[in-house]
């Protein structure tokens, strides 16, 4: 075993490698723009320069004139869309804002037009020579911004139901022997995958195949349909990689349906790739965020009293939010705790998830001011987070159905050597750098949602698993085909899984951390029945009882019995059955999923259950992160050589991908702390730093060290998988964890995201 | 992009013909309509962004046999305006003699843009100002001379403290001219008229009331070589970033000195990341020139190079930050061991 490859401890699946890795490696996988359409034309986006306005009129002559230009598409004759409700509001949209339908401009970056040319050099040539004559209206561009509005988050977004509150948290605080009040900020951020947002769509007499990355494809199959004004059953989405995804593409965007209807309309395929400055607005992105934050503790560190206020921009006319206050309410043992979220309104573009959506924002308050709070009891935050621990969330006391996280902070303590800390602020020092350590806790909800699985056993072992999972680099492939494999008992060789095509049988929206639970649970209800079938076949009828609960249709865990009879005389069963092979179809649905699971399932629409919403249970991820910073005392230049995570999120399917997407996570937290932040002009409401080279992510030489810790943890009550997911769960405490070793470098609490060198006053 | 004419010029003569043709007299350079084409780093990326739009490229990699030399020749150097960055930041002699060049090389771009990237691509590189590489803005006194400055009240973190005007603030982003500033280096130049030379330092020009012009050449010239004389074995280049690699500065200090017996002989100090062209701060040299060090002169020293800064918005910052910088980096110069 390797560090990438760890050892598997108890509830651990084998770190088998990637299944996709070489095709990656080696550059034969084909993402969505690599696929080859008959006679394509190109097209290339103008957006607008204006944040708010309208468009008076295009000077078209220029660009018409550049040799290969077959059409511009503008609102005055792009092709005609229905409506599609917000994604977070039962539709499939990440934004409202229809562009192409009214010479109104609504946000920074629009699109306003779409150049259709022979190749995409002439028409990014002819896009560039597009003259646009605005009327420019002053915009509202962020928090403080004259003319924009605020108002309660209940009661305008359908998803955030209730500002968590219990007991009487004024009474508590005011009672408090310790009391604590510290407000923060974190920044508008953007997901930048890798692979840019690009849409191919190709018609076939009156079907639609659409090339592009997607994080759902029976959503964007369903909304596209929508848009169009066609049957569903038309419209198939294809993309067997997503070079990333973080959240940005998970609902359906604008440019999908313009460019069908485009497509359709020249009766020829289109390909569109975005720029990556136009992937900053023309797609969702994670909002700025404030927060305050107030604790009340007993002079031993037990909480009486925690509110959370939270503030986030949204657009004009979307109420989206995050509302991260349900984690935070809930995260710690406190009797009086109270909440609000309220949704600000500016001249923006409707945000939209980003890895961890609520929990990254919400949890960087708390776990500072939890680090605060240790500061003034002068205690050590790890106990004060002991000393805080609970098995059942304090809102409506419902156990935790598995909690590791003093566990997780116990092992990351040890192999990070938080002993060797002097508990002074800036008490410690190498030469020119003054040395920090901080820690804090992380968490991301256990969600899964309905999915359906079709599999197919050959005599010869072969296997086939259809699902239409994504892979966005997490290791979808790899850990369906380890499921199978090991639920048919059939070499993981023998395994081909079909993933990435909405014709394949539904599955949920690659995001929430879902994935893994989800799909793994229904490949392994599916594989259940071909082994029930194979069973019946060779079995006496007396023992069908027994075949059932070898092979469990139900949704409990592999039994014992399950597993001594795994070795099942296959040969015999297929000649027993007469064919020579088994094909089975099913659906899946977590405990506690609407009664209408199935049919929102067929039609594009998530019902994800889990986190805070279960019955009579809560279920969370836990983790607990350690890091290092040098602040150079004379450049103030901060960097983080150390990363230390120890995590528990149920059964771990393989340990390879897991650390793998656990080290993306803490590498990603570090950033967002550090270097992440999309600057605004307020003057104008744009963006300014909207390329890779402005907009900073580490390379390799801010991370030389990141530990990643693997917690073995069982949890029977969450999916018959046993996984939490955990692709969502490293990056969350990252950003708190490393304010926090600020402030023990440095003495200084900043409260502010992202830290740079010229917030540093030593 | 838009379409151009590409030629090879497989001889100088050719080169400054071509691009000389091309180019109408009363362009600045930076917009003339033939632009040579080196590593094309700069060039290829902001004609992507429709920032450059020449008409034709003369690409000058041809005469890289004679125009990449590295020749350290134990009392001068000699740098070819072809020569690599990545060759010249790993060279044993420059390293040794002028650590200040090899160490503004190495700390500078990415390995993949260094193996790109020329000398004389480097020292030409353009601001990286947002506003400047963005189109869709319309106020950039550079790009569009007399449409004002949307840095001036906007996101101007990155921008310049020094040498600004009111009509640009933007930052000259380079690591390697500031090496060459502080080592007083001289520029050959090729023109249609044949050669000439002159100090670096006259090579870029403020921004004043023409940003657009950005330095001397005249179109159709060519920067061929750059010179050093003597050896400058203690010399460092110290620079302040928001990561550990691949980051333009913050704030850069090139240092030289020459130290006899405690006493400095002769100090050179230029400033990165915080002027609007490679810095020579004088001031900061003159105090420093026949003192003994401590940690009082390096902080006058910085103090002078900074006298004159002016900080906006966001950028104010780099003043306290150029100071400190350069006081380290003298306190590094002093005691390095050579
Ligand atoms: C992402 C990124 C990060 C970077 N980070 C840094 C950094 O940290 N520090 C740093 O110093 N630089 C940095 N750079 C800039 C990089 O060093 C320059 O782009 C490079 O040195 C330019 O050299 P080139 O040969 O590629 O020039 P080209 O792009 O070929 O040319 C640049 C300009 O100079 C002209 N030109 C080229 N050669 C000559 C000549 N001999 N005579 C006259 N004119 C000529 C060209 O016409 C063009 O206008 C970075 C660049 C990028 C893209
Ligand atoms: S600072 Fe200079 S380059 Fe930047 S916008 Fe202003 S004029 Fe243009």
């Amino acid at each position: 075993m390797t560090a990438a490859a760890p050892e598997p401890k108890a509830n651990m699946g084998q770190p088998v490698p990637r299944y996709d890795a070489h095709s990656k490696v080696t550059g034969r996988a084909t993402y969505a723009s690599d696929m080859p359409l008959a006679n394509p034309a190109y097209a290339f986006l103008v957006t607008s320069a204006i944040a708010k306005g309208r468009v008076d009129g295009f000077d078209l002559a220029e660009a018409r004139a550049v040799r290969g230009v077959i059409d511009i598409v503008t609102h005055e004759n792009a092709p005609k869309l229905k409506e599609s409700k917000l994604f977070s509001n039962g539709g499939y949209a990440g934004t409202t804002i229809q562009p192409l339908k009214s010479p109104d401009i609504a946000h920074d970056g629009q699109i306003i037009a779409v150049v259709i040319a022979e190749s995409y050099e002439a028409a990014r040539e002819a896009a560039n020579r597009v003259k646009v004559n605005y009327t420019v209206a002053a915009p509202s561009a962020t928090f403080d911004s004259p003319g924009t509005t605020t108002a309660a988050a209940k009661g305008q977004n359908s998803q955030f139901k209730e500002d968590p509150k219990v007991g009487d948290f004024a009474k508590a605080f005011a009672a408090a022997e310790i009391q604590l009040t510290a407000a923060y900020d974190t920044p508008t951020q953007h997901h930048n995958p890798m692979e840019l947002f690009t849409t191919s769509c190709a018609w076939i007499g009156d079907d639609l195949v659409i090339y592009e990355p997607s994080q759902y494809v029976h959503g964007l199959k369903n909304g596209v349909a929508e848009q169009l004004g066609i049957d569903a059953d038309k419209v198939r989405v294809v993309n067997p990689y997503v070079g990333g995804g973080f959240g940005s593409r998970g609902s359906m965007t604008p440019r999908t349906a313009i460019i069908a209807g485009i497509a359709r309309r020249l009766n020829r395929p289109i390909k569109l790739v975005a720029t990556r400055d136009q992937g900053f607005t023309i797609t969702t992105y994670r909002a700025e965020t404030r927060h305050e934050i107030k604790l009340g503790a007993s002079r031993d560190g037990k909480l009486v009293a925690l509110r959370h206020e939270g503030a986030e921009v949204s657009s004009r006319p979307d109420a989206y939010c995050v509302g991260g206050t349900k984690t935070t309410t809930r995260l710690y043992a406190c009797p009086n705790v109270d909440s609000l979220v309220s949704i600000v309104r500016a001249d923006r573009n409707t945000p939209g998830f980003m890895r961890s959506p609520p929990e990254v924002p919400y949890l960087f308050a708390l776990e500072s001011a939890m680090d605060e709070l240790a500061v003034k009891l002068d205690m050590d935050p790890v106990e004060l987070r002991r000393i805080n621990d609970t098995t059942n969330e304090p809102i409506g006391g419902k156990p935790y159905t598995s909690r590791s996280l003093m566990a997780c902070f116990d092992e990351a303590a040890k192999a990070f050597g938080w002993s060797q800390r002097s508990s002074q602020p800036k008490s410690m020092a190498e030469g020119d750098w003054l040395i920090g350590y901080g820690c804090a806790a992380t968490c991301y909800p256990t969600q899964m949602g309905p999915a359906a699985a079709r599999v197919r056993l050959q005599r010869d072992g072969r296997t086939r698993v259809e699902i239409a999972g994504h892979e966005i680099g997490t290791g979808a492939y790899t850990v369906i085909a380890q499921t199978a494999a090991e639920r048919l008992g059939v070499p993981l060789e023998k395994v081909a899984v079909f993933i990435g095509d909405s014709d394949l049988p539904p599955a949920p929206v690659a995001g929430g951390s879902n994935s893994t639970a989800s799909t793994c649970s229904a490949v392994m209800m599916v594989c259940d029945q071909i082994r029930q079938r194979l069973f019946k076949a060779v079995m006496p009828d007396s023992l069908t009882d027994k075949a059932k609960e070898t092979v469990g249709i139900s949704q409990a865990p592999t039994t014992q019995a399950a597993k001594s009879n795994r070795p099942l005389d296959i040969e015999k069963a297929f000649d027993a059955l007469g064919v020579s092979v088994v094909e089975e179809y099913g659906e899946w649905k977590p405990e506690g999923a609407p009664l209408d699971s199935f049919k929102a399932m067929h039609s594009g629409h998530v019902r994800l259950v889990g986190g805070h919403q279960m019955q009579d249970k809560i279920a969370y991820a836990f983790g607990a992160e350690f890091v290092e910073v040098r602040v150079n005392r004379f450049t103030h230049e901060i960097r983080c050589p150390r990363l230390v995570g120890a995590f528990a999120a149920g059964r771990i399917m393989n340990p390879r991908t897991a650390r793998s997407q656990l080290m993306g996570g803490l590498i990603w937290g570090m950033s967002s702390a550090l270097l992440e932040a999309t600057e605004i002009d307020e003057r104008n409401a744009r963006y300014v730093n909207d390329n890779l080279a402005d907009y900073l992510v580490p390379v390799n030489a801010d991370v030389p060290g990141v530990e990643v810790i693997l917690l073995s943890e069982q949890d029977d009550h969450i999916n018959p998988a046993g996984a939490k997911g955990l692709g969502e769960l490293a990056n969350v405490g990252t950003n708190a964890a490393i304010c926090n070793a600020l402030y023990h470098a440095t003495g200084q609490r900043i409260r502010k995201l992202p830290v740079r060198l010229e917030n540093i006053e030593v | 992009m838009r379409p151009f004419l590409y030629q090879r010029a497989t001889d100088p003569d050719m080169a400054v013909q071509a691009l000389g043709a091309a180019a109408a007299a009363n362009n600045p350079l930076t917009q003339a309509t033939a632009q040579p084409l080196a590593g094309g780093t700069t060039l290829i990326d902001l004609m992507k962004l429709d920032v450059m739009r020449p008409t034709a490229i003369v690409d000058i990699n041809p005469l890289a046999q004679g125009w990449s030399a590295i020749e350290p020749d134990g009392e001068n150097l000699r740098l070819g305006a072809l020569a690599k960055m990545s060759d010249v930041a790993v060279h044993d002699e420059i390293q040794r003699n002028y650590p200040v060049i090899a160490n503004s090389l190495k700390l500078a771009a990415s390995a993949q843009l260094r193996n790109m990237a020329t000398l004389g691509g480097n020292v030409m590189q353009r601001t990286r100002c947002s506003y400047f590489r963005d189109v869709s803005y319309e106020n950039c006194n550079k790009r569009n001379p007399g449409s004002g400055c949307a840095a001036m009240d906007g996101v101007n973190r990155m921008h310049a403290v020094l040498g600004v005007s009111d009509q640009c603030i933007a930052t000259y982003p380079g690591d390697f001219a500031q090496a060459l500033i502080a080592l007083d280096a001289t520029v050959e130049i090729t023109g249609r008229s044949g050669s000439r030379s002159m100090p670096f330092a006259e090579l870029h020009k403020m921004p004043g009331s023409s940003p657009d012009i950005e330095t001397t050449l005249q179109p159709g010239e060519l920067i061929s070589a750059f010179t050093v004389s003597g050896r400058w074995p203690r010399s460092v280049y110290l620079k302040a970033r928001d990561r550990q690699s691949y980051e333009f500065a913050l704030s850069s200090a090139a240092i030289a000195l020459d130290v006899q017996d405690g006493t400095i002989r002769e100090a050179r100090v230029a400033l990165g990341g915080v002027a609007t062209v490679p810095w020579r701060a004088r001031e900061a040299e003159a105090l420093l020139k026949g003192q003994r060090f401590d940690d009082g002169l390096a902080q006058r020293a910085a103090d002078a190079a900074f006298a004159d800064a002016r900080g906006r918005r966001h950028n104010s910052f780099k003043i306290a930050l150029g100071k400190r910088v350069v006081a380290r980096a003298l306190q590094q110069a002093v005691t390095m061991e050579i």
